[in-house]
C-alpha cells in the first residue's frame, strides 16, 4: 500500500509535465505500480522466470499495444495475475479516490484517472485481440522451445554487486584473466586499498593492452611484467606520452636502452615519476657524493630504487657516516660506488655494526674503506664468524701479519668454506660454538 | 604435510635478539616451506561456447563448442598461498639480553606447551659475572654505581655462599609446597621430588654451582622454578654483596628447559622447515621412548650435569615435567 502512494504521487507530478492523453498517462501510471509492486510481490513467487518475461512484457506494450495482452491465457498463474492486478488497482482506485479529497490541484487529475483506470478494466475482457502468442507461449516452463531459444538463454551470472576479493570476479573479466595469465599477484595487489576497483575498471584492449606493448618496446622481458605490474599497478594508469618522454630523458642522460630496461625491471615505479623528480634526483646523487657523470650511471644503474624513494634518508645516512663513523668524503665516496645499498641501509643497524666493526674487531677504518662489502652483512653473522675466530685465535685482520683474514671473505664466503679454509675447523664445531654465543 | 609440522621443537635463541622476531622468523620459514610444497593443479570448469553463426543460410544449426576452461578463481595468484597462518607459540620467553634454548611449538604442540608450562619445569641456565663493579640494571651495559675490589674473594669463599642461598632456597620449597611438614604424605611427597609450589610463586633456585673462577669473571650454573631473567641478574649482584664485594652479570644463556637441551636446539642456520619437521619428529620419538623406559625402569631418573659434586650439598629432585608428561601423554596419543 505505501509503496503505491509515492508512485502515484510521482507519475502524478509527470502527468502535469506531460501532455499527453489520458489513457496513455493511465497506462503508464499502472505500469509503473505494475511493475513495482507486482515485482516486488513476485520476488518471492517460484515464478520468476514469468516475472522477468513479464517486464519486458510490459515495457514492450507501453509503446501502444494493449495492457493487458498477457493476460488472455488461461493458465492459473496469470489468472491469479490478473485478479492481483485488479485488486491493485481497486486499492489504488480507493487511494486515488482519499487522495482526491485533500489536494485540490490533484482534483481533476485523480478523477480522470480514476475515470480513465476504470473505463480499460470493463472492455479489455471483452476485447480478443490478435495476440502476440510467440510471447505468450514463454510463460510455462514445461512448454517446449527451440533449440536455439534454449542456447540463447543465458543465465545471468551470479557476480555480487561489490565484494572484498577479486576472486569472484576473475573468471568473468577479461582484463582480470589475462593479468593473471601475465603472472600478476592478484591477491597480493588485493590487499591494497582501491587497487583492485581500478584494475576492475581497466579495459584490456584499450588501457593494459598499449602499455604492455610499450613495455615491450622499451625491452623488458615478458617475465618481468607479471613482477613490474604487481609492485606497480598503477603503471597501467599512466599517460602513455608521460612514460615515453620519461624513457627518453633517460636515454638522454646516456643510459642505454638495456640499462634501462633493467631499471625498470627492477624499480617498478621508476617510470611514474616525472622528468622533473628524476632529474632532480640524478642531480642531487652526482652532487653529493661528488662523483663523475659516468659513476653516478653506475651507481644508478645498480641501485634504480635510488631515484625512486625519498632522499631525507640518504642525506641522513651520509651525514651520520661522515660526523658518526668518522669516515672522510673520498671514502664515503669510494664505499658509495662499491656498495651502494649503504645510503639506504638503516641507521641504527649500519651504527652497530660499524661499532663492533672498529671497536670489538680493531679494524681501522682505511680496510674497512678497502672491503666496503662488511658495512652490508648482517651483524649477528659477522659476530659469530668473528667470535669463533677469536676462541680459535686466527682472528687477525692486520694485512701486515702473518695469520692474515681478509674482511671480504670473512663476510661473504658461505659457512661451510668459512670453517675449511678460513677457521680450518669443522661446521659442526662452529655450530656447537654458535650454541655457547 | 601440515600434521608434520605441528608439535614442540626448541631453539637457540642468540643474544641482542628479542623473542618475538625469533618467532616471528620461524613462522615465515615454515610458512615458506609449506607453501612450496607442489599445490593442486587449477581445476578445470567446463563451459559452453556458442559459435557465433556466420552462415545466414543455416540459421537452425547449432555449434555448441565445449571448453574446459581452467577456473582462473582458484589459481593460486588469485586466492594467494594456501597456508596464510600458522599458530606458533612460545614457551617461557628470553629476553632480549640474554640467548639460550627457547621452546616452540606449532599447531596442535600449543596445547602440549600450556600443560608443560603449568607443571614445575627446572630450568637451567648459566650466569656468567663480572666482579667489580654495580650498574643499576645488573647487567654489564648499565649505568655504573659502585666500584668495588675483589681482590680477597677465593672460591671457597664463593662456594660457601651459593650453599648459604641454596639452603635458603630449598626452604622456601618447602614452605610453598603446602604440606604439613611433619606427615608422612610430605615424606613420601619428598622422596619422589615431588615438593614444590603449585602454579605461580616466588622464583626458587634449587640448585647454585660454580663452573668456573677466574677472578674478575666466574660462571655460575644455576637450576631454577620460575624464574626472570631479571631475577636472575639481581641474584648476581647479591652474590656480589655476600662477599663484600659488587659483581654484575655479563650474560646469562639458557642450558635447559624441561625436557629440551642444548643439544636439541636448532641453531639460526637450521631455521628451515625441513629441520623443525624433524626436530618435532625426534622430539616426539624420544617422549615415547621415555615413557617406555620409565615403565621398564624404575628409579628416578638424575639430571646429568648433577653426577660430579665435590663440596656443596645438592638436592636431587627427580625431575618433575618427566613425570608430567608421562601423565599427559595418554591423553595426546
Amino acid at each position: 500500500m505505501k509503496t503505491s502512494k509515492p508512485a502515484l504521487q510521482t507519475c502524478a507530478q509527470e502527468e502535469v509535465t506531460m501532455a499527453s492523453s489520458c489513457a496513455q498517462l493511465c497506462l503508464k501510471c499502472r505500469s509503473l505500480l505494475c511493475s513495482k509492486t507486482v515485482a516486488t510481490t513476485w520476488q518471492h513467487s517460484t515464478q520468476v522466470r514469468h516475472c522477468r518475461t513479464v517486464t519486458p512484457v510490459i515495457t514492450k506494450v507501453l509503446n501502444g499495444s494493449s495492457f493487458f495482452s498477457g493476460n488472455h491465457r488461461t493458465s492459473p498463474a496469470s489468472q491469479r495475475w490478473k485478479q492481483q492486478m485488479f485488486c491493485y488497482s481497486e486499492l489504488s482506485v480507493k487511494h486515488l479516490a482519499t487522495e482526491a479529497k485533500e489536494d485540490k490541484f490533484k482534483e481533476e487529475l485523480s478523477r480522470a484517472d480514476v475515470v480513465a483506470y476504470k473505463s480499460p478494466l470493463l472492455p479489455v475482457n471483452e476485447i480478443q485481440m490478435p495476440l502476440d502468442l510467440d510471447a505468450a507461449a514463454e510463460f510455462s516452463a514445461l512448454e517446449e522451445i527451440t533449440h536455439e531459444e534454449a542456447v540463447s538463454i543465458s543465465v545471468p551470472a551470479a557476480i555480487p554487486p561489490s565484494s572484498t576479493s577479486l576472486r569472484d570476479y576473475v573468471d568473468k573479466s577479461e582484463t582480470l584473466s589475462k593479468l593473471v595469465q601475465l603472472g600478476v599477484n592478484l591477491w597480493k595487489l588485493e590487499q591494497r586499498p582501491n587497487v583492485g576497483t581500478m584494475l576492475l575498471k581497466l579495459d584490456f584492449n584499450m588501457d593494459v593492452a598499449p602499455r604492455l606493448l610499450f613495455l615491450k618496446h622499451i625491452g623488458v622481458e615478458e617475465s618481468h611484467i607479471g613482477y613490474i605490474i604487481t609492485h606497480n599497478p598503477f603503471i597501467l594508469t599512466e599517460d602513455l606520452e608521460s612514460l615515453q618522454a620519461r624513457v627518453n630523458y633517460l636515454k638522454s642522460k646516456k643510459f642505454s636502452s638495456e640499462t634501462v630496461a633493467s631499471m625498470v625491471s627492477r624499480a617498478p615505479y621508476l617510470l611514474n615519476f616525472s622528468v622533473k623528480r628524476l632529474d632532480n634526483r640524478l642531480g642531487f646523487y652526482q652532487q653529493q657524493l661528488n662523483l663523475s657523470a659516468s659513476n653516478t650511471r653506475n651507481i644508478i644503474a645498480r641501485l634504480p630504487r635510488l631515484l625512486c624513494g625519498s632522499l631525507e634518508p640518504v642525506k641522513e645516512n651520509l651525514k651520520v657516516c661522515e660526523i658518526e663513523l668518522g669516515f672522510k668524503e673520498n671514502e664515503i665516496q669510494h664505499i658509495a660506488l662499491t656498495v651502494p645499498k649503504v645510503l639506504t641501509a638503516n641507521k641504527r643497524k649500519l651504527t652497530q655494526l660499524f661499532d663492533f666493526i672498529h671497536n670489538t674487531m680493531k679494524v681501522p677504518h682505511h680496510l674497512i674503506t678497502k672491503f666496503p662489502q662488511v658495512l652490508n652483512t648482517k651483524y649477528l653473522r659477522v659476530r659469530e664468524r668473528h667470535l669463533f675466530l677469536e676462541f680459535l685465535g686466527k682472528a687477525q685482520y692486520d694485512p701486515d701479519l702473518p695469520n692474515y683474514i681478509s674482511l671480504d671473505r670473512l663476510v661473504s664466503l658461505p659457512d661451510e668454506i668459512f670453517c675449511t679454509e678460513l677457521a680450518l675447523a669443522t661446521l659442526e664445531d662452529f655450530y656447537l660454538f654458535q650454541k655457547t654465543l | 604435510m601440515f600434521r608434520r609440522v605441528e608439535g614442540l621443537f626448541c631453539v637457540y635463541k642468540p643474544s641482542g635478539v628479542h623473542w618475538k622476531l625469533v618467532r616471528d622468523n620461524i613462522e615465515t620459514k615454515l610458512l615458506k616451506g609449506l607453501n612450496a610444497a607442489p599445490s593442486q593443479p587449477c581445476p578445470q570448469e567446463v563451459r559452453f561456447l556458442a559459435q557465433p553463426g556466420g552462415d545466414a543460410e543455416a540459421p537452425k544449426g547449432l555449434t555448441l563448442s565445449v571448453a574446459s576452461v581452467p577456473a582462473l578463481s582458484k589459481h593460486p595468484l588469485v586466492t594467494g598461498p594456501e597456508f596464510q597462518y600458522l599458530q606458533v607459540g612460545v614457551g617461557h620467553r628470553l629476553d632480549a639480553f640474554s640467548s639460550g634454548v627457547l621452546v616452540l611449538a606449532v599447531g596442535n604442540g600449543n596445547k602440549i606447551l600450556n600443560d608443560l608450562y603449568r607443571t614445575r619445569i627446572t630450568r637451567v641456565h648459566l650466569v656468567f659475572h663480572c666482579l667489580g663493579s654495580a650498574t643499576d640494571d645488573f647487567s654489564h651495559m648499565g649505568h655504573v654505581v659502585e666500584r668495588s675490589t675483589y681482590g680477597h674473594i677465593t672460591q671457597d669463599k664463593l662456594d660457601r655462599v651459593l650453599a648459604m642461598l641454596q639452603g635458603a632456597n630449598q626452604k622456601s620449597l618447602l614452605m610453598y609446597s603446602n604440606v604439613d611438614m611433619r606427615s608422612q604424605e610430605a615424606y613420601e611427597m619428598a622422596v619422589q621430588g615431588l615438593l614444590g609450589p603449585d602454579g605461580k610463586s616466588a622464583p626458587i633456585l634449587t640448585g647454585l654451582r660454580c663452573i668456573r673462577f677466574e677472578p674478575p669473571n666466574f660462571t655460575i650454573e644455576v637450576q631454577c622454578l620460575n624464574e626472570t631473567q631479571k631475577y636472575l641478574r639481581k641474584v648476581v649482584h647479591e652474590i656480589g654483596l655476600e662477599l663484600r664485594s659488587t659483581a654484575v652479570c655479563k650474560g646469562v644463556r639458557r642450558t635447559r628447559d624441561g625436557p629440551f637441551t642444548l643439544q636439541d636446539a636448532l641453531t639460526r642456520h637450521h631455521w628451515t622447515a625441513s629441520d623443525i619437521m624433524q626436530a618435532i619428529q625426534q622430539y616426539k620419538s624420544s617422549k615415547k621412548n621415555k615413557n617406555y623406559s620409565r615403565s621398564k625402569v624404575k628409579e628416578p631418573g638424575l639430571h646429568p650435569l648433577e653426577e660430579n659434586t665435590t663440596d656443596s650439598q645438592h638436592f636431587y629432585l627427580k625431575d618433575v615435567s618427566d613425570i608430567v608428561l608421562n601423565q599427559s601423554s595418554p591423553g595426546q596419543q
